[in-house]
């Protein structure tokens, strides 16, 4: 398991390993905004909470679909399904190595990028709580995503649309309470849910995904 | 510990392709499945290996013992000879990986990254991997593909000395590798054509 962990994160951190790409891409969502939007620095900071976890969403849903395929093409996948590592064990490994190499480093670039969207200053905290409570769920709901989309080539559409509405209680719960931070509200509520939504999917998804994966694996 | 297969019934995507396969391997023994191409061999593998279940009959003896070796080595090409290996074996609950290295003469090439292996250094490579599993039953698919005949003396030595042992080999290959086995023709379990039809009959 910890050498699966280690394997996954010197892949992702090497050449060609797809680290950063995420991160670039929130960067790139995060920047554009007050562009398109137009200098209201009072609108930004009102929808800024709210751009902050939809980029991350969507930057974490970006590099979703190499989580399992790179395995499953270069056969690594069959010779892991027949190590002594439960299959459940495997995905929920591999989420984790997703969630170090693309979740945390969004959740230490929000503050950053929360100063681009004019984010008020109330907010920063429980922002970086949220993101760090709410990504762990995304990884782990999108290898589900990805064991169900396994072998099918350009999978990415299909396991974009698979996950997305399994994201949208993750989204809402985690904007929402960057949101009442921000506007100087009280955010436990929200935050509550959000780590009760990531503890429940962190207790199913791996069964949920190595039950789909052993199948797909026929 | 002996590998029985008992009456074994495989199918590719729900469609039977081999019938009343029964064999039984033994500690020491090589098997070699021969039969033309797409006549079952991978997929009666397979299914050894447990990676698909069974259509009817049963595989005994075959827990936690297979080292399987496909057509794809699952090897990573950002990663090292030693780092691809390494892992493998603490995937496996081993540590040393020296006997592997030698017995494929890789040595030479420990730093390398896999990528930029040659196709029979690759293949080397995930055949060595065999070796760091410690499983005594080997389940190789066409494992001398990309070989040249320097390394499939190689290998053959690899598995003379995996039979030595007490571990056990079923393959399917069609190169004579010079060691002592028993050979199984597929084509001779062919599953009846009828089974078909029925199966599709049930969606009409």
């Amino acid at each position: 398991m910890r050498a699966l962990f280690f394997r996954d994160l010197a892949l992702a951190l090497r050449a060609g390993g797809g680290f950063g790409l995420g991160l670039a891409f929130f960067l790139i969502v995060v920047v554009l905004v007050p562009f398109s939007v137009g200098p209201q620095s009072a609108l930004l900071t009102q929808i800024a909470p709210g751009v902050l976890w939809l980029g991350a969403l969507l930057a974490c849903l970006l590099s979703l679909d190499r989580l399992l395929a790179v395995d499953w093409e270069d056969g690594a996948l069959d010779l892991l399904a027949t190590s002594p590592l439960p299959l459940e064990g495997i995905v929920a490994v591999k989420a984790a190595a997703h969630w170090v190499t693309t979740g945390l480093p969004l959740v230490l670039a929000a503050p950053v990028l929360g100063v681009l969207l004019n984010l008020a200053p109330s907010g920063y905290g429980v922002l970086v709580l949220s993101l760090a409570l709410g990504t762990p769920a995304l990884s782990m709901i999108g290898a589900f995503g990805a064991a169900l989309t396994v072998g099918i080539k350009r999978g990415g559409l299909l396991l974009s649309l698979l996950v997305l509405p399994l994201y949208v209680p993750t989204l809402i719960f985690g904007a929402e309470a960057a949101r009442r931070a921000a506007e100087g509200l009280d955010s436990g509520t929200p935050l509550l849910l959000l780590a009760g939504i990531t503890l429940a999917v962190l207790a199913a998804m791996p069964f949920a995904a190595g039950a789909v994966l052993r199948v797909n694996l026929r | 510990m002996e590998l029985t297969v008992t009456d074994l019934a495989v199918g590719r995507g729900g469609v039977p392709v081999l019938a009343g396969v029964t064999f039984v391997l033994g500690p020491g023994r090589a098997l070699v499945l021969r039969g033309p191409n797409g006549s079952g061999k991978t997929t009666l593998l397979r299914t050894v290996a447990g990676l698909q279940l069974p259509m009817a009959g049963t595989v005994a003896g075959a827990d936690d013992r297979i080292a399987y070796a496909a057509h794809a080595d699952g090897l990573k090409a950002a990663l090292t000879v030693a780092e691809n290996l390494r892992f493998w074996a603490s995937v496996f609950g081993q540590s040393d990986i020296a006997p592997a290295l030698a017995a494929f003469d890789l040595e030479d090439l420990v730093d390398r990254p896999a990528g930029r292996l040659s196709a029979g250094q690759k293949r080397r490579l995930g055949l060595a991997r065999l070796m760091v599993t410690g499983r005594d039953v080997w389940v190789l698919d066409e494992p001398t593909v990309s070989l040249d005949a320097a390394s499939v003396a190689l290998f053959a030595e690899a598995v003379k000395g995996h039979l030595a042992r007490g571990g056990s080999a079923l393959m399917a290959t069609h190169i004579d590798l010079g060691i002592e086995a028993e050979t199984l023709d597929v084509s001779g379990f062919r599953a009846a054509a009828a089974e078909m039809d029925a199966a599709d009959e049930a969606f009409l």
